[in-house]
């Protein structure tokens, strides 16, 4: 390390742009920051040797160098946003709508969208922010964060650090604020550091040297907010794994109590009651509303009884379960226990509970019952033995009935929505059965000979809660750097690191510069106050845009 | 007198109040150069109107909270009225550091327009649905708008800057680019001209359309020029379709949309090309005496002073306390929804801006493109997105 002697006697790194002591010009490095041919002095870090503007040599030196910069961070930033655009061109999968064609994006996007559609879905753009290459951008986006914040704030803590109130005239004089007045009494001098006092700056005086400074803090907001970021994409990592995050949806009947998925079967859950309520239509204030809308959901709610399983490890034993939280699930009021969240997602009303049927003869026009029996439509079994002898096998259940393009019947979903059965009725002592089939409005007979007829007596209904079971570990972590984010970016952005320098000139010459970090108007105010009734030249601002 | 008659006569008031105060900052501008940035009897004037304007606004903003029980800020008119409020109270403030009058001469029509703007979509209350039902409305909603108001404020200088610094005269790619800035403004005045004057005629056509096998009906405010795919029109003694929308534009409303869009077109052309006539040049170049005496360093400070503070509000509105309601509500704080990536798309944005700053030749007249776009980022947000990108946000 060549280390660089100063002239003021103060060592600094190699790669020192300004003397961290004096902010004289180190020769030969001024092209470093830019400052070759111009007017002013780039202070963006204080002149300090940056590792990136020092070593470029070693292929790590480049790498270092490469995402240390700003311009590649940046470019970075922008990547990330376009990528982002495209992503809400069409919406992403897991927003296809419930009345598409199709759910599956090879179908939907090119059904819907035509061609563009199909090359949205073969670029990938469908799940864009899921994509190995805009995961990979935005980590990217990390290094650089972190290869930034590295290489400025570590020489510019130690040129903050080694900062006199002595600068060297070069420094001075090419400052963005600067003056010189001559003939200065110290009563002035005084009455200015006052003036600075009072607008709270702190003062530093050597050798007769004054350095007024406030809001040196705000300097180190950028690095704070950017370890913010690097915790939350910390946690964004985390969340990918099991152990800290987990999420389960499940479907609850009322009157069910079923084991939550996710868990472990460490927990149950009994759903109470479902309650869907609508705002009351004859509200005046809200009649241009009911226009549009007949129905104007206010409340979904699902009353449950949470209950842990207490010997949910013995293999085989019948859990013992102990009720340990009562809840009404609604939207923005989930329900918590443990480390698992229950947040109320979906809901379906109505769905069929149990259907009773019972057996007449097909040409007895009073439907005498002959039996009758009731199937559970989420738990059917497959033979019902009735009272008297009649025997009725459950040979095919459809769940939610459909018949498809061939004609066949067939189940589009597992739920109770549109029950049909064919079942196989063996009437006392008969090895002989006869095949029906029954649905809602149906009731066919396969063959047309069937002595025995059955008929749907009643049918009983109920309402499913979609539940969303999640377990985020996380959560705390994304907090936590958001919080740090947003200290971070207050520190930095709400206040400025102001600094005046008060510097006394062989001849009673004073010159006087300032330099802060934004808010120019600002700190131009306070020397204006504090030099208001003195003899010494208010600050010429050097830098004004050409008018 | 009933508080919805209260609340929207006062929403009126401030409305011709902000106009009033947009010709006293007008007059305070001073071309010579001594006494630039210094308070005067016109520029207070025209403070004390605003101020009055802004509690006028918020009387409406009260009562109408009153009345439905709720912060009005749950449909597109009641937020977009809000964030011109909020643009408003941002202004106030950066006068009141600035002491900036001529900032005023712009960023009150801006926000008039916003507020008018917002005035053109259904302005009945509606009851809150579940997912809306949370304190977390106020506090999201409103910082978001807080937000967005002080980095209008940037957009605001931005624009100023580059009709004072860019040289109008002679034509060239740049001021063509501000001219078509400035031609953008004038579409938001024609939507609200033309839905302002086929509303006050209670002008309606009503199609029938054709949704897979389904009859739909479709409502027209406006002569339909683009009908509705697969539409009968079903109002007699109204103007023949000149075309039907394509198909790839989907959904019921896409008609009738199209339809405002090709409309807005029309007559934001039209107002341009008047007071193109009446001035006999660009807008641009017109508006350039009017901010001549101004200081550009002092525009390209506020500029980039109004990002600095107005990010880390969106920050803390926009995406924070957005994530912690989502959380509450759907069960995860981030979903990529068109509106949070939008938000993302701002932040992302502004963040770059902020970096660019840095580095030098990035000041001034970058700077002030930048302001522009990133304005129209939060503009496309607000209109785009909940209009056209389905998304959870859309709840106009």
């Amino acid at each position: 390390m060549n280390k660089i002697k100063c002239e003021c006697g103060h060592i600094n790194p190699e790669g020192t742009v300004l003397c961290e002591a004096c902010g004289k010009p180190v020769e030969g490095n001024q092209h470093i920051d830019g400052n070759d041919g111009k007017k002013l002095l780039n202070m963006r870090y204080d002149g300090s040797a940056r590792r990136s503007q020092t070593y470029q040599k070693s292929i790590i030196d480049k790498i270092w160098s490469f995402f240390s910069s700003v311009k590649v961070g940046v470019w970075l930033i922008v990547l990330a946003l376009i990528a982002s655009i495209f992503g809400t061109i069409f919406p992403q999968e897991q927003f296809i709508p419930q009345d598409a064609v199709s759910r599956d994006p090879a179908i939907f996007y090119e059904d819907r969208y035509g061609i563009w559609g199909l090359m949205y879905y073969q670029l990938g753009f469908h799940h864009m922010y899921s994509s190995y290459w805009f995961i990979t951008l935005i980590a990217l986006i990390g290094i650089s964060l972190v290869i930034c914040s590295l290489d400025r704030f570590v020489p510019l803590f130690r040129a903050l650090r080694n900062q006199k109130p002595k600068k060297h005239k070069k420094f001075l004089s090419r400052q963005r604020l600067y003056s010189e007045s001559i003939n200065v009494d110290d009563s002035d001098v005084d009455k200015l550091v006052q003036g600075l006092k009072n607008s709270r700056y702190k003062i530093t005086e050597e050798d007769g040297q004054i350095l007024a400074e406030k809001g040196r803090f705000s300097r180190w907001g950028p690095y704070v907010n950017h370890i913010g970021l690097i915790i939350i994409l910390i946690a964004a990592i985390l969340r990918t794994t099991p152990i800290m995050f987990t999420e389960e949806y499940m479907w609850v009947r009322e009157g069910e109590q079923r084991v939550i998925p996710g868990t472990n079967n460490q927990y149950y859950i009994e759903n109470k009651d479902f309650i869907l309520e609508t705002h009351d239509q004859n509200d005046e204030r809200f009649q241009e509303a009911f226009l549009k809308e007949e129905e104007i959901a206010s409340n979904f709610q699902t009353d449950v009884v949470v209950y842990e399983a207490k010997n949910a490890d013995v293999v085989g034993a019948e859990p013992e379960l102990e009720p340990i939280l009562e809840h009404s699930i609604k939207m923005n009021n989930p329900a918590k226990f443990d480390k698992y969240t229950l947040y109320q997602q979906g809901y379906q009303l109505n769905e069929f509970d149990n259907m009773s049927f019972h057996i007449h003869e097909a040409d007895d026009s009073e439907e005498k019952s002959l039996g009758d029996f009731t199937i559970n439509l989420s738990n059917p079994e497959s033979v019902y033995e009735l009272d008297s002898g009649f025997r009725v096998e459950l040979t095919n259940y459809y769940p939610d009935y459909i018949m498809t393009e061939n004609g066949n019947p067939a189940s589009e979903t597992d739920f109770p929505r549109n029950p049909a059965f064919v079942v196989t009725v063996y009437p006392p002592d008969s090895e002989e059965g006869e095949v029906s089939f029954l649905g809602i409005g149906r009731n066919i007979d396969a063959t047309g000979e069937n002595q025995y007829k059955v008929a749907i007596d009643d049918v009983e209904f109920r309402d499913v809660s979609g539940i969303a079971v999640s377990s985020d570990r996380t959560l705390p972590y994304f907090f936590a750097g958001a919080m740090i984010f947003m200290i971070g970016v207050i520190q930095g952005m709400y206040w400025q690191h102001r600094r005046v320098w008060i510097n006394k000139q062989k001849g009673n010459t004073l010159l006087l510069a300032a330099h802060t970090n934004k808010n120019w108007h600002g700190i131009k105010r306070d020397i204006e106050k504090a030099v208001a009734d003195t003899n010494i030249t208010m600050v010429e601002d050097q830098q004004e845009i050409d008018e | 007198m009933d508080l919805y008659s209260i609340s929207s006569g006062a929403l009126l008031i401030a409305f011709i109040l902000y106009l009033v105060a947009t010709f006293f900052f007008g007059g305070a501008i001073r071309q010579d150069k001594s006494e630039r940035h210094q308070k005067t009897k016109a520029g207070s004037i025209g403070l004390v109107i605003t101020i009055i304007g802004f509690a006028s606004q918020l009387v409406y903003f009260i009562t109408r909270w009153m009345l439905t029980g709720h912060a009005p800020v749950s449909n597109l008119f009641e937020f977009t009225t809000f964030l011109g409020m909020s643009m408003i109270f941002a202004f106030i403030i950066i006068y009141i550091y600035y002491k900036t009058a001529f900032l005023g001469v712009f960023a009150l029509p801006l926000a008039t327009i916003i507020i008018a703007y917002a005035s053109m979509f259904s302005t009945g209350a509606a009851p809150l649905v579940p997912s809306l039902q949370s304190n977390w409305l106020h506090i999201h909603v409103t910082t978001v708008a807080l937000g967005q108001g002080i980095l209008f404020i940037s957009f605001v200088a931005g624009l100023m800057y580059l009709i004072r610094q860019i040289d109008q005269t002679k034509l060239t790619f740049r001021n063509g680019m501000l001219e078509a800035v400035i031609y953008c403004i004038f579409l938001f005045i024609g939507f609200i001209v033309i839905t302002t004057i086929f509303n006050a005629v209670s002008y309606q056509a009503t199609f029938e359309v054709d949704r897979d096998g389904q009859a739909v009906m479709a409502e027209y405010q406006l002569p339909p020029l683009a009908a509705p795919k697969d539409s009968t029109l079903l109002s007699e003694n109204v103007m023949n379709p000149w075309f039907e929308a394509p198909a790839w534009m989907h959904g019921d409303e896409a008609g009738r949309k199209l339809n405002t869009v090709i409309w807005s077109f029309f007559t934001g052309t039209i107002i341009y090309g008047i007071a193109f006539l009446i001035s006999r040049k660009r807008i641009g170049k017109r508006l350039h005496p009017l901010v001549k005496g101004v200081k550009p360093d002092m525009l390209d400070e506020i500029m980039y002073r109004s990002v600095a503070i107005g990010f880390p509000v969106f920050t803390l509105g926009g995406l924070i306390f957005a994530a912690i309601w989502a959380q509450l509500a759907w069960g995860r704080f981030w979903g990529w929804d068109p509106k949070e990536v939008w938000a993302l798309i701002t932040w992302f944005f502004y963040a770059a801006f902020l970096h660019l700053r840095l580095s030098r030749g990035w000041h001034g007249e970058k700077s002030g493109w930048l302001a522009v776009v990133g304005f129209a980022i939060i503009m496309f947000n607000l209109i785009v997105v909940n209009l056209i990108l389905a998304s959870l946000h859309s709840y106009a």
